[in-house]
């Protein structure tokens, strides 16, 4: 009943050939999850709750009675595990999860329906009216087309296997419930994200899968460095959101509309190639830097692995970091029209896509390596969709949630097993360095064989998902290298063919640092002597099949994910394979914007394309064969004993001191300046200081000058009344003359 | 409900109720304490006198609902009109009414008012009967100054809320309440006394044709005021500081730190919630539309708007490095308040619009802030942030209603926060794309102050032994939260009833004061 009334709500468009199938309750695919936080949010807080005396001035200090939460202390990963389930775990096993499986069952059905009819008009439900406000008019509207199909499946399917993995990982937590409440509402908001069918409630999505980072982030919000990363996320977030929003306000002001169908239909006002379409997606551009951590707003992301390792699986790699490159093959239209726009976004991406590279080549935690992996393969969707190959950014962005969403829950994995054995033997030792590890290969096989294919897979070994999707990216870049609007356009006086020549450099740098970094780490973690500690050994084991299963599927999709968008040379070798399925799928989306900015040129010539080819599987091949070589996995010694790196590799580790310097350069001084000048001189000083106390200070003494006239002294007021007198005299005198 | 409303003549006799409910409630509570000490002995009870206290407080909730459906919002003349003679030899008159944007702040007021009650429920112990007495009359002054409709009767209301807030201050406040209430008068006393002086020029400019007795009718004094440029801008420049005083706009918000700061959490609530708006209303009710020449005038608009995004930016950098909670909260409304004269002044239907709302949200967000606030410093009597740390650990319920207030501060979309702050940007980019763009930093800035501020209180380590002791809201605490939570979400999710309740008004100021203008321009091009 409460489903058919509902239903009423929303109004759908009429005529579309998806308006009769499951497309309709499009509605519950963020509403599931919703239900799933509201749900998991209340067993949480009743739980933890600890009511209070009807009077609490009267109440002395003291009192020592803990919440239910706090008494088994909310460490997490770092410190003691209390194994004290929480006492509603059961039913939030069920129902995190399983919102979560229905709406991917939900979104296969759509998908289903969506197979079987020509997608070239948005599907659009209409829930309510946001805001009306004279000629604005912001619809809560849902938008079914192809790119936001490929997303929602992305998002559930992928989100449906780490929730699961989840139950296994932190079911000994003792803030289970508020963990699957997090989650639950982060799914809610990354659907809103993709499916809002104007920019103000992708908006809402955006900001929504910020707010719940933050809270996932500082799960473990008592110690201080997890609170810390939480709240440097977000910060670091609306530095990119100040974009998004003024993106936002350029459109409506020059437009008149901030819904998708609404800018397409109004695009033509804009000047192709002109100053504010390019500032428009310059600005968007900010607020795509900020959500998928490019330079120079990339901060945030390697502090953001103090959260859950499942959630920097979900959140920080396979879905939110990705917004940004949702973004810009969402706003395609616009940026084809901005080809300098497009430029930046192209050149940007392949800077962070080596930078964050050589970075990771001598990280030690895991998780950091991992993390600025992120970065770095974020670099390259975002070359992708600024070369306008928007296809194939969204197809690196699919493969990358398979095989990084593997590679994040196989560290979670090993950090288990790792932290398992730590507190078996109450040893105090980090979980998550590497130089902890090595070996594991005999104590956790499957996790290690898993965790092989999704570096083959990201390395860009062939028939591998990544392989493909990577490929795709840089046989674009170096096809529109010449002859393509792009290559034609000056940016800040360079020519755009020299440009994407340099980007396509970059790219295949990043490549072969790509394939040195990752084996590294397969090696000091899987490969080697263990170091982990004569009697921790005994207690390393694989973790229970609810975390393992997940990975397996993953294990699966990051092996043949390729599949799903063949380039021609692969299906020429193989016909019986279909090819560009996805390019296909997202036609209707992307095609016009991809055309736009591909020129006339079109493919590369067979013989290049196949050179291109054979240049990527070397570099990937030599980038695992220099790792092999060189790195001694036998020479490492534990993380205590381990000595200062010193140069290139002491800045590498050091992250070449960004942090650093953002925080003495702009951090520091803010609040200097705040401080000293703003509050203390201005506030303080001159406004309430000077002049406010000041005018009082001058009102009395005013007064006390008039006190002293009214003394009651007898002798003053005699010679007042003299000198008066004889001023007086003196002036009738002067005036009779 | 309408059709009820009417039935029982509900908006001939609702708007002078409302003003003499709290009258009556202030000398019965004072009565009541009066003769209870001379009946029994024991003086009444504490629990008496807040129950009493209470109930007319729910009482003027209740009966004010009903203008929620029997206030047209749509109609171009005054809602709810009432007109009774009282003064006749100074021309002044008794005229109240409303529209649709002092129908949404006289609710905001009756909603909030027993919240306030309930929040220093605990906390008053001493002299408590006054102290509800003094909320009382507290409460005629602002609905007033909502419902006048002639100028003496807006000022008199303008002054009498000083009073009850002056002592609330004084006498309930913290360690340094008589340097606060001493400043907060002082300040918006000499803010509105040149105020007086206009409005008793305007009322005897034009006076009464056949009586000779000057009119200080709104309406009249709205149409018949043919004022030049030069009048105009002296007159608008009087208002201004009155109003510029209250909303506070930078320079002139000194006193609402110390007065915020040492109030008690009630007196807090109330100054931010409601006693702030009297200055963006009455710039929207009264400088604009009286003076629009002026208010049109580039210099006087750059220089507004001037203020206002200093006001947003500066009050945001302030209240990063406050170490008082309480004091932050009140920079952080500097900030607020400089989005809704931006609002005001870009003037066009979105950014009026949007500033309506922020006007609404930060009543809501703040007064919620003001009691969280209270609720902690009732438990620990500090307000420092430093004395804070991890009390999420011990205070689960309270952290999470704070963490949703802040968000809802820091305009995260799906709060009320959002609604009112995009308005007010995406209006005000299409008339003042630099004065925006400068504003919409504080996006981040808001951001900043605000989650560094919780992270000290509820995160990090629950190292210090005072805090691991403390207990969670208790229900009363949790009840008065709930109603602001639900608007925090409300007013975000869905907020088209409250902004359909605006449009009309928003608009017809957009035009009376784009309108005015050119009336004016022309009336001069006459005279040359």
């Amino acid at each position: 009943m409460l489903l058919s009334s509902m239903q009423t709500i929303a109004t759908a468009t009429t005529g579309h050939p998806l308006a009769d199938t499951a497309a309709k309750f499009v509605w519950l695919l963020p509403a599931l999850p919703l239900l799933g936080f509201v749900v998991n949010g209340l067993l949480s807080l009743t739980a933890a709750a600890n009511i209070g005396p009807a009077d609490p001035s009267a109440v002395g200090h003291g009192h020592d009675d803990h919440s239910q939460e706090s008494t088994h202390g909310a460490h997490g990963a770092h410190d003691d595990h209390h194994v004290v389930r929480h006492r509603h775990a059961a039913l939030v096993s069920l129902v995190g999860p399983g919102v979560l499986a229905a709406s991917f069952v939900l979104a296969a059905a759509i998908f289903m329906a969506m197979r079987g009819v020509e997608m070239h008009v948005p599907f659009i439900s209409t829930l309510f009216s946001w805001m009306p406000v004279g000629d604005l008019h912001i619809d809560a509207a849902l938008q079914l087309d192809p790119l936001s199909m490929v997303m929602v499946l992305i998002i559930t399917g992928v989100g449906t296997l780490i929730h699961i993995f989840s139950v296994g990982y932190m079911q000994d937590d003792p803030g289970y419930p508020r963990y699957f409440a997090y989650l639950n509402l982060f799914v809610f908001f990354m659907l809103l994200l993709v499916l809002g069918a104007n920019y103000p409630l992708m908006f809402v999505g955006w900001e929504g899968v910020g707010l719940c980072s933050y809270l996932l982030i500082g799960f473990w919000f008592s110690e201080q460095a997890n609170a810390d990363a939480g709240k440097k996320a977000f910060i670091v977030n609306r530095i990119g959101d100040f974009g998004f929003l003024v993106a936002m306000f350029l459109l409506f002001s020059n437009l008149g509309a901030l819904d998708f169908m609404g800018i397409a239909g109004s695009a033509d006002k804009l000047q192709p190639g002109g100053p504010l379409v390019t500032t428009i997606c310059l600005f968007f551009f900010l607020g795509c830097a900020g959500k998928s951590a490019q330079l120079p707003l990339y901060i945030w992301l390697p502090d953001a692995m103090a959260g859950p390792t499942p959630v920097s699986a979900l959140i920080h790699a396979a879905t939110m970091v990705t917004a940004g490159v949702y973004l810009i093959a969402r706003s395609s239209l616009l940026f084809s029209m901005a080809p300098v726009a497009s430029l930046t976004v192209a050149l940007v991406g392949g800077v962070t896509a080596l930078f964050a590279a050589t970075i990771g080549l001598k990280q030690w935690d895991i998780k950091k390596v991992l993390a600025y992996s992120t970065v770095s393969q974020l670099g390259y969707m975002f070359v992708g969709v600024g070369v306008g190959a928007y296809a194939a950014g969204v197809f690196h962005l699919m493969t990358h949630a398979f095989f990084k969403a593997l590679l994040f829950l196989g560290s979670g994995s090993v950090i288990y097993a790792m932290h398992a054995a730590y507190h078996a033997t109450h040893s105090h030792d980090d979980a998550q360095d590497m130089r902890n590890m090595g070996g594991l290969k005999q104590y956790l096989p499957i996790t290690w064989v898993l965790m092989w294919i999704a570096t083959l897979a990201i390395a860009g070994i062939p028939v591998f998902s990544g392989f493909f999707s990577k490929d795709e990216i840089l046989s674009s870049v170096f096809a529109r290298a010449h002859g393509s609007p792009l290559a034609d356009a000056v940016w800040l006086g360079i020519p755009g063919s020299a440009l994407l020549y340099f980007v396509y450099a970059l790219g295949l740098a990043a490549a072969l640092l790509t394939a040195i970094y990752m084996t590294r780490m397969m090696l000091y973690t899987f490969h080697g002597p263990n170091r982990t500690g004569e009697m921790e050994r005994n207690h390393l084991k694989e973790a229970p099949w609810t975390m393992t299963g997940p990975l397996v599927v993953l294990g699966v999709l990051s092996a043949i994910g390729g599949f799903l968008n063949l380039p021609e040379f692969f299906t020429t070798l193989i016909p019986a394979l279909p090819g560009e399925t996805l390019a296909k799928w997202l036609e209707p989306v992307v095609g016009s914007a991809t055309a736009r900015l591909a020129g006339g040129e079109g493919h590369l010539p067979a013989s290049t394309e196949q050179l291109l080819v054979g240049v990527a599987i070397t570099i990937a091949v030599a980038g695992i064969v220099i790792a092999v070589t060189r790195l001694k996995p036998a020479a490492l010694v534990k993380k205590s004993e381990s000595p200062e790196s010193v140069g290139l590799e002491k800045m590498l580790e050091h992250k070449y001191y960004v942090d650093e310097a953002y925080e003495k350069a702009i951090v520091t001084p803010t609040i200097v300046v705040s401080r000293a000048v703003l509050w203390k001189g201005i506030d303080s000083g001159i406004i309430d200081g000077l002049m406010v106390n000041g005018s009082a200070m001058f009102a009395r003494a005013f007064g006390w000058v008039g006190s002293q006239l009214q003394s009651g002294q007898v002798g003053t007021y005699a010679w007042v009344l003299v000198i008066g007198a004889v001023a007086l005299l003196g002036a009738f005198v002067r005036a009779m003359q | 409900m309408t059709d009820f409303l009417n039935a029982i003549h509900y908006n001939i006799w609702i708007l002078p109720v409302l003003l003499l409910l709290p009258l009556i409630g202030a000398t019965g509570l004072m009565a009541d304490a009066y003769f209870g000490r001379t009946t029994d002995g024991m003086g009444s009870s504490l629990s008496r006198v807040r129950g009493l206290a209470l109930t007319y407080f729910v009482v003027e909730l209740v009966l004010s609902l009903g203008l929620w459906w029997s206030v047209d919002t749509s109609s171009s003349t005054w809602q709810a009109y009432v007109s009774l003679p009282w003064i006749p030899l100074w021309g002044a008159r008794i005229l109240l009414g409303v529209d649709g944007i002092s129908m949404l702040l006289i609710l905001l007021t009756t909603i909030l008012m027993p919240l306030a009650v309930l929040g220093g429920w605990t906390s008053i112990k001493e002299n408590a009967h006054s102290y509800y007495a003094l909320l009382l009359v507290l409460t005629t002054g602002m609905l007033g100054v909502f419902m006048a409709l002639d100028l003496l009767l807006f000022y008199v209301m303008w002054e009498v809320m000083l009073v009850p807030m002056y002592l609330i201050i004084g006498i309930w406040g913290g360690q340094r309440r008589l340097y606060a209430s001493i400043k907060f008068f002082i300040y918006t006393m000499v803010g509105s006394l040149l105020m007086l002086v206009a409005i008793l020029y305007m009322g005897f400019l034009h006076p009464d044709a056949t009586t000779q007795l000057p009119n200080f009718s709104y309406d009249y004094l709205l149409h018949s005021l043919a004022l030049t440029h030069v009048q105009q801008l002296l007159l608008f420049v009087a208002f201004f500081l009155a109003f510029a005083v209250k909303v506070p706009m930078f320079p002139f918000h000194t006193w609402l730190p110390d007065a915020h700061v040492e109030a008690p959490t009630a007196g807090s609530v109330i100054l931010a919630a409601i006693m702030l708006k009297m200055g963006t209303f009455g710039f929207i009710r009264y400088a604009l539309p009286f003076f629009p020449d002026a208010a049109m005038d580039p210099r006087v608009r750059s220089i507004v708007l001037t203020l206002a995004v200093i006001g947003i930016v500066y009050g945001a950098l302030v209240a990063l490095v406050q170490p008082d909670f309480k004091k932050l909260v009140a920079y952080s409304s500097v900030s607020h308040l400089g989005f809704v004269m931006l609002g005001i002044f870009s003037l066009n239907v979105q950014s009026v619009q949007g500033a309506l709302m922020v006007n609404l949200s930060h009543g809501i967000s703040t007064g919620a802030l003001f009691l969280l606030i209270g609720m902690i410093y009732e438990r620990r009597h500090t307000r420092l942030i430093a004395d804070y740390g991890g009390i999420a650990k011990v205070m689960p319920v309270f952290a999470t209603i704070l963490t949703i207030v802040t968000f809802s501060s820091i305009a995260v979309p799906g709060t009320n926060g959002f609604v009112g702050e995009f308005l007010v940007l995406v209006g005000s980019f299409r008339t003042q794309p630099v004065y925006a763009l400068i504003a919409a930093t504080a996006v981040i800035f808001a951001a900043a102050y605000l989650l560094w501020a919780i992270q000290r209180i509820i995160f990090n380590p629950l190292t210090k032994p005072e805090n691991k002791g403390l207990r969670d809201l208790n229900w009363r605490e949790i009840g008065l939260m709930a109603p602001l939570v639900f608007f925090i979400f409300w007013m975000g999710v869905y907020p088209k009833p409250i902004l359909e309740k605006t449009q009309a008004a928003a608009e017809r100021l957009v035009q009376q004061v784009e309108g005015g203008a050119t009336m004016t321009a022309a009336n001069e091009g006459r005279r040359k």
